[in-house]
This record gives C-alpha cells, sequence and structure tokens, in this order.
C-alpha cells in the first residue's frame, strides 16, 4: 500500500492552475476609490463589499472600540433610510447582509442576486456620506456592544486570557488594544465620538469596493463610477501612521487564573514582521515555518509533542502576515493530565530548538506547497473568500501585485530561509509567555 | 454632501432565474445510488457522504463511542498509522473530513481530478480498513476527555446539555454524543469496532458529489470506494417523547452573562403546515435583524447581542428552540419580553407586510444557500436523507410563496405554546 501513496507522492507536482489572479480586475475611480472585481458566473449571484481602511488600531486613545461601534451604528439611518431599513431592504430582494470589524478595517457586505447589485451600491454609497446618528439609537445600540462584549469575551475565560496576552505583546501599539474595546471605555463611547471617526475615515479615498461573483467588470465600473464615484474626496484623511512598539528587551509572563478554566494551556507569541509591498519574503518564510512547525498533523510540534512524547493533546503554531504593522508568531500547547504547564512549556522550547538544530523535512516542505498550490483551485470554487484575501491585504497596505506575487513567493521559500526565519523571530527577550489556568492548578 | 433623492423601492416583484442545478440520479454497477451534480469547469470534486444513525446508535453504556469512533477513522487506516495517512493526503492536498452528530455519521470529502483514484483509495481505507491502533485511541481519547472538561465550565455547553436533559426523557437525544468523562475512559477498542460495523453500512448511507467527475465514472469509483461496505448495521431508535415543563430551570453557573436557551414542540418537516410553520419562523425569531424578537430584545432594549429562535428538525423529535443571553441582571427582562412575544403572535398573529417580508427573505435566501461544490453536496445529501426528491429545488420556493397570512397565523395559534415554553438558564439570574 505504501508504495502506491510513494508513487503519487512522485507525481504530485500539479503545475500552478489557471491562475485565481485571472479571475480578478482592479481601477480606481477619479476620487481615489480603489474597486477590485472577481468573476465567477456559475451562479447569478454577488457579493458586494465596502473596505474602509479603518479599523480598531486607527482609534483615538480613550475611546477603544469605537470602530466596531460605529460599525453597529451603521446599520441605523441615513439621510435617506430609516433605521434598519438598510438591513430590510437587503431581506426584502432575497439577501443578506452583514459587517466587521478587525485591527485594521472596517467593512460592509450584502450577498443578492447580481441583478440587484445596484441597488446595494445605491444604499451602500448613501450611508458612507449620509449617516444620521439618533442619540438615543445610540445608547440602546451601546447596551447592545456591552452584551456582546459579555457574550464574546467576559463569559469566555480563554478570550479574556487573549485580551491580557495582547496587551502585554502590545505595550505602545494599538494592537495591543481589544477590537470590540475596554469595557470602561465602551461604556463612555458617545455619539461624537462615532461622528468624529466616522467623518475622519468614511470617505472613497480611504475605502475600497470589491464585487465578486456574476458580474462583468466594465458593468460595474459603471455602477460605481455612478453611485461611488459621485462623492468627493476627503482632503483631510490623514495619513495612517501608527505609534511603534519600543524595542522588547525582556521577556514578559503573565498567568491568569480563573474557575472556569478547566483545560490549562501554555501560549508563546513573538514580535515578527509583517508582509510589506514589494517585501514579503521574511513574511512568506514565516508562514512556511508556522506550518512546518506547527501547522497540522503531521508538524514537528505535533509528531514530538503530542505523538513521541505524548505530553499534549494539541500543539500549534501560527503566523498572519497580512496586517499593516508588526504582527506576531503564536504558539500553543495543550498538556495532557499529569503534565503541568511548566514541563509542557520547557518540552515546546526544546522542540523548536532542536528543530533549529536538525532543520527543515524536505518532503514536509513539499507537501504543504503542494496543498498550497491545491488552494489555488480551490479558491475558485469560492470567490467570496478570494475577495477576502484581496481585501484583507488591500487594507492591511499592500498592493494587487503583492497579493499576486505571493503564491509564487510563498512556493520559492527555502528549507534555509526558514531556519533563518525562526533564528530571528524566536528571541526570548522578545517573547510572551501565558499561562492559563483553573483555580486549583498546582504548579511546580 | 451628496444628496440621494432616489427612494428606495423594498417590494419587487420577481426574482431572478437561478441558474438550473442540473441533479443526476446515478446508480453505480453495484447498486450504490448517489446524486451528482457534473461541474467540469474547476477540476477537483466535492463528495458528501452520510450515514443515518450517528451518535444516538450509542449503546447506553458506551456513550461516546460513535464519536470516538469517528475521529479514529483518519489515525490508522490499512497499513499506514495516523501520521502515515496524513501525509499522504497532504501529499495528494486531498481533504477529508469525519464528523458525527445525534442522527448521522458524515464524511466530506475534496480532492483534485489530476489524482483523485489516489484520494478516493485513501478515503476507502478509513471508512473500509481502520485499525484502531491502541496507541490512536488513548491520544484521541485523551482529546476527546479535555474537550468534554472544557464542556463543565462552558456555559453554553451547560445550557444545551440540561435543555436536552430534560426535552428528552430516555432517548438517546438526552444526553451528549460525545459522552462523559466516565463512559469514554471505559470505551474499549471492542467498543469501537462494534460502533464502527453498526454506523457505516449500506442500508443507511447517502451520497452526494459535484465536481469535475461524469456520470460514468461515478459509479465504478462509489462501487470501489464504498462496495465492501456491510449491508445494514445497528437498529435505529424510535422516535423520541418530548416534554416541557413551562417555568424556568435555572444552572447556577458563576459567569457575568446568563444564557438562556427556550424550547417548546416543533413541526414536522412532512406536516402540511411545515412551510407556514417556517415563514411564522421568520417573522419571530429566525429572520436576523428584522425578527421580532430581535426587534423588541436588542433593537429596542438593547438587552442582548443575539436573540433567534429555530425550527429543529431532527431525525427523531421536532423542537422548536430559542436563545438569547444577557448580562445576570438583565436576563429576566429578556425572559419576560420573549414570553410576552411568544404570547403576542400566538394572539394576534403576524401582519399581511411582515409575512410577505418573509416570504421575500426566505425565497432569496435560498438559492444564496448553493455557493460552492461542496455546499452542494451538502444539501444533496440532506435532501436524500429528508425524502425529498430531486425538483424539491425547483419547487421548494413555491411551497413558501403558497403561504398565506391566514395559515401563518392559524399554525402560531396551534402550534405556539407560551405555557409549555420552557426556559433553561445558566449564570447568576437576578430575578428569575
Amino acid at each position: 500500500m505504501k508504495r502506491l501513496f510513494a508513487a503519487a507522492l512522485g507525481v504530485a507536482v500539479l503545475a500552478l492552475p489557471a491562475k485565481a489572479s485571472e479571475l480578478v480586475t482592479d481601477f480606481m475611480l477619479d476620487n481615489g476609490m480603489q474597486v477590485v472585481v472577481v468573476e465567477d458566473h456559475r451562479a447569478p449571484v454577488v457579493m458586494h463589499m465596502v473596505w474602509y481602511k479603518a479599523g480598531s488600531a486607527d482609534e483615538q486613545a480613550g475611546t477603544s472600540g469605537i470602530a466596531h461601534f460605529l460599525e453597529h451604528l451603521m446599520f441605523k439611518g441615513t439621510e435617506n433610510l430609516e433605521s434598519g431599513e438598510f438591513s430590510s431592504v437587503v431581506a426584502a430582494n432575497g439577501g443578506r447582509d452583514n459587517a466587521f470589524t478587525s485591527f485594521d478595517v472596517t467593512a460592509y457586505h450584502q450577498r443578492v442576486a447580481s441583478d440587484r447589485l445596484e441597488l446595494m451600491m445605491q444604499m451602500e454609497s448613501e450611508r458612507m456620506v449620509n449617516l444620521r446618528l439618533n442619540p438615543e439609537e445610540v445608547v440602546t445600540e451601546r447596551d447592545v456592544i456591552l452584551e456582546e462584549r459579555n457574550q464574546r469575551v467576559e463569559n469566555s475565560p480563554g478570550a479574556l486570557f487573549r485580551e491580557q496576552l495582547n496587551a502585554a505583546q502590545y505595550q505602545n501599539h494599538r494592537y495591543g488594544v481589544p477590537i470590540i474595546g475596554w469595557k470602561h471605555e465602551m461604556e463612555t463611547l458617545s455619539v461624537e465620538d462615532a461622528q468624529a471617526f466616522y467623518d475622519t475615515y468614511y470617505a472613497p479615498n480611504n475605502a475600497i469596493l470589491l464585487v465578486a461573483g456574476d458580474v462583468e467588470p466594465e458593468a460595474v465600473k459603471v455602477l460605481a463610477e455612478q453611485y461611488y464615484g459621485a462623492i468627493p474626496t476627503n482632503p483631510d484623511l490623514p495619513e495612517r501612521v501608527r505609534t511603534k512598539e519600543p524595542p522588547q528587551i525582556s521577556p514578559r509572563r503573565l498567568t491568569y487564573n480563573d474557575p472556569r478554566v478547566a483545560q490549562p494551556y501554555v501560549t508563546r507569541s513573538y514580535l515578527a514582521p509583517e508582509r510589506n509591498p514589494g517585501d514579503q519574503k521574511t513574511a512568506a518564510a514565516l508562514t512556511m515555518l508556522a506550518e512546518v512547525l506547527g501547522g497540522g498533523q503531521t508538524s514537528v510540534l505535533s509528531q514530538k509533542l503530542q505523538f513521541e512524547q505524548q505530553k499534549v493533546v494539541y500543539a500549534a503554531s501560527w503566523y498572519n502576515g497580512t496586517t499593516l504593522d508588526e504582527t506576531t508568531f503564536d504558539f500553543v500547547v495543550v498538556p495532557v493530565p499529569g503534565v503541568s504547564l511548566q514541563e509542557a512549556e520547557e518540552a515546546m522550547d526544546a522542540v523548536v530548538a532542536e528543530f533549529i538544530e536538525t532543520g527543515v523535512d524536505s518532503e514536509q516542505l513539499e507537501r504543504i506547497k503542494m496543498q498550497l498550490r491545491a488552494s489555488q483551485v480551490y479558491e475558485r470554487d469560492s470567490v467570496s473568500s478570494l475577495a477576502n484575501r484581496y481585501g484583507r491585504a488591500l487594507t492591511s497596505g499592500l498592493e494587487i501585485a503583492d497579493i499576486q506575487a505571493w503564491p509564487e513567493i510563498l512556493q520559492a521559500v527555502t528549507e534555509e530561509d526558514i531556519i533563518a526565519a525562526a533564528q530571528m523571530v524566536f528571541d526570548k527577550r522578545k517573547s510572551v509567555t501565558g499561562w492559563l489556568m483553573g483555580e486549583e492548578e498546582v504548579t511546580q | 454632501m451628496i444628496r440621494f433623492v432616489v427612494a428606495f423601492v423594498a417590494a419587487v416583484a420577481a426574482f431572478p432565474a437561478w441558474a438550473e442545478i442540473n441533479i443526476k440520479e446515478v446508480t453505480s454497477p453495484g447498486g450504490i445510488k448517489a446524486w451528482l451534480v457534473e461541474e467540469p469547469s474547476i477540476p477537483f470534486v466535492a463528495m458528501e457522504l452520510r450515514f443515518r444513525g450517528g451518535t444516538s446508535l450509542d449503546l447506553p453504556e458506551q456513550r461516546g463511542a460513535t464519536n470516538l469512533m469517528v475521529g479514529l477513522l483518519e489515525e490508522g487506516a490499512g497499513e499506514l498509522d495516523a501520521q502515515g495517512f496524513a501525509r499522504e493526503s497532504e501529499a495528494l492536498a486531498a481533504n477529508f473530513g469525519y464528523d458525527s452528530n445525534a442522527d448521522a455519521v458524515s464524511i466530506s470529502a475534496r480532492f483534485l481530478t489530476e489524482n483523485s483514484s489516489e484520494a478516493l483509495e485513501l478515503l476507502r481505507l478509513s471508512l473500509i480498513e481502520p485499525t484502531f491502533p491502541e496507541a490512536a485511541i488513548e491520544r484521541v481519547r485523551k482529546q476527546v476527555l479535555s474537550g468534554l472538561r472544557s464542556s463543565l465550565t462552558d456555559p453554553d455547553k451547560i445550557a444545551s446539555k440540561r435543555m436536552s436533559a430534560v426535552t428528552y426523557g430516555e432517548h438517546p437525544y438526552a444526553s451528549e454524543g460525545d459522552g462523559t468523562i466516565e463512559s469514554v475512559t471505559a470505551l474499549t477498542r471492542d467498543d469501537l469496532v462494534a460502533a464502527h460495523k453498526g454506523a457505516l453500512a449500506k442500508d443507511r448511507m447517502y451520497v452526494g458529489v459535484v465536481g469535475d467527475v461524469t456520470a460514468e465514472e461515478l459509479g465504478p469509483m462509489l462501487d470501489a470506494l464504498l462496495g465492501e461496505l456491510p449491508e445494514t448495521g445497528t437498529a435505529l431508535p424510535e422516535r423520541a417523547e418530548l416534554s416541557f415543563a413551562g417555568g424556568v430551570d435555572v444552572v447556577d453557573f458563576d459567569t457575568p452573562q446568563s444564557v438562556a436557551l427556550f424550547a417548546q414542540p416543533g413541526i414536522h418537516r412532512d406536516d402540511e403546515d411545515f412551510f407556514a410553520a417556517y415563514v411564522l419562523n421568520v417573522v419571530l425569531g429566525g429572520g436576523g435583524f428584522e425578527s421580532r424578537l430581535m426587534t423588541e430584545v436588542r433593537q429596542k432594549r438593547g438587552l442582548t447581542y443575539g436573540v433567534y429562535s429555530y425550527l429543529v428538525l431532527r431525525d427523531l423529535a421536532d423542537v422548536y428552540l430559542g436563545s438569547v443571553s444577557s448580562a445576570n441582571d438583565r436576563i429576566a427582562e429578556s425572559i419576560s419580553v420573549i414570553r410576552s412575544e411568544w404570547a403576542r403572535m400566538a394572539e394576534d398573529g403576524a401582519t399581511p407586510e411582515e409575512v410577505e417580508k418573509a416570504k421575500a427573505l426566505l425565497t432569496g435566501a435560498y438559492p444564496l444557500r448553493f455557493d460552492g461544490n461542496g455546499s452542494i453536496a451538502s444539501i444533496m445529501v440532506g435532501m436524500q436523507m429528508d425524502g425529498m426528491p430531486v425538483d424539491y429545488i425547483v419547487n421548494r420556493n413555491d411551497y413558501v410563496n403558497d403561504v398565506t397570512v391566514e395559515d401563518v397565523n392559524r399554525v402560531a395559534k396551534e402550534l405556539l405554546d407560551p405555557e409549555a415554553l420552557t426556559f433553561v438558564v445558566v449564570g447568576k439570574p437576578d430575578g428569575v
């Protein structure tokens, strides 16, 4: 049986497929709004999205959560839309709509029949400029986001722990402040805070229109010019310059005890460079490093800690380079009963140190590259995820050319690049280690 | 500022013609039936297999056997150990997902056209020749136990566990399919081998395939993949007998936000009033931002981030279920608003406008579900399990459109039972 598969391995050379990028067209409106169209004509459906280059890390100190709060308020009234009418019209037209906020972006999206695209543009362009905040509604909606925080964070010891870890990792950059906001600041968010964020950042020259589905780029262009093109540029749009982290010269550790924790675990993060325009090689090496070390069943951490030493039920590493500013490389190890967090942490460190000594298994690297090539086939089945990938990258400071070059940069990563990336990033002095434990947990 | 003078027209009469989903019913030379959509434009195939029964086939003292068994299918098969199996699937860039719930074992596969025979051979090994090595059993058992320990202090899990226990009496639905720490600890390799034999059998199997494969190619493929499965397996349980005591059942748990579930009897998919009930639910609590519950509990009062209701259609029980969560000092008000909305809908029904909006939402959103090969394969398997004909997809929106406001309001009176509406609340709720 093995031999059969060895043969399969031999032919696993999937040529780079018809590139996903061939489905993509992009252009710029005169007012500075970027437009990206992803074509998929298999079903008469379209995804219409507007991404603003403004997320929680763009907030003013003291108003944490305002980017996300504004996202909620965008579903309230505008000059020509009653409160709730936006979603109501989408629903009445058989569509679905929603929005999300992250550190670097706030995005609004609708999925509808492709012949309703114009209606979506009409409404989305309306709320880009004509939002009307009603003080009473703002106060009620603030209770909603506080309940959202309760649900997502206060009720989850893991989420509270992650907030603390982030705050320890970023001491001078807004990535250290939760996207949903600190509770005490959320409670004071005002109409004026929301209006100020809206006036500063919601403008065509700070937005990207992404349309994915059964559409022709030319037709999208005509509609985009009519609806979004009519909105004037905001000449006062601030440059996206954020405070930087000081050099980290000492490891940071924290322990969070919560009686609601039944399964303790250890986390580790290191500050790491992100993808930058024209400069993605290091990020590509880190992306591959995360896969090799802790990306799945056959990764180094799983193999050593879960299968050989049987010290953990789960071990993983990950890295997200698609951010505007400096990102992190992360680990988690979840020990089996009887193995202390100290022991799990030491075992993890030993495996990483040994990995740097022995180097990358070339067969494993080839399997990962094969999966990345295949992901370009699979991605064509989901144009909305393809569009999301563009949106995420373009709001993180990257250009179309960077996005399209990325798959080949990943394929070009060598074993030496991966080890060099590990040596660069895994500097204990620049680490944050966290222990999440129940109240009764005994440390050794 | 630009002024838009165009009015936003909400009501639109006709929806566009949706691309036809051309389903072929295929029977393999060996007699295996499948639904196929040929979609050659992208060189891969999505395949969904489902075996009716799922975790409800567990013997009472072996709760969690099916779940653990399914978790072990890719952890040793044929001559491959867990790592070997993972290496082969990675090298082929094939993805296999193995899952179980109270009604079915589900296998979702995605593989490239260029190495489909190797990928299917690998999948076959996991389904037909899993070896359940002792080392793998212990490793995966530890993962399951870790999950079970975590759910003991997860308010959402505590709530659903309690709701199942009070609703389903002696039926397997009354307990969690992943078992308890005690039952999973006690499972033996023999239990898992028996669970495998009992769950994965041809007499309860449904197959959906979408992608770059023709009907002619698919038949032999299915025979090679599934032909060796046993003809029959463990007998399915009877329908569940439900009980709803009404009132509020509080599970004391120290956390800032109370999590609540509420439930009452539901309606069967084959009931002639099913679509009226479906539309009713959209108006009441199933329609996202637009529903009455969302309007009253979230939009007007800011009591929650989300409140929803669902018609839960299980194979052996139909329940009308809802969920909400609010801070401990506000959950009482949420419950009171939900109760009064439930009663108001039963008494006064929905308005014609609400019914029309709900129908527009349902008919418009239906085609959006068919958004990729994997989703379509999954929908097709679900349709087969529910005994629906191939042309259901074409007719489904007509069934929704045929519902009248009179139907909805008659069903609201018959179905909605504020007395039976039973709440489970996990937290430290004030005034409940």
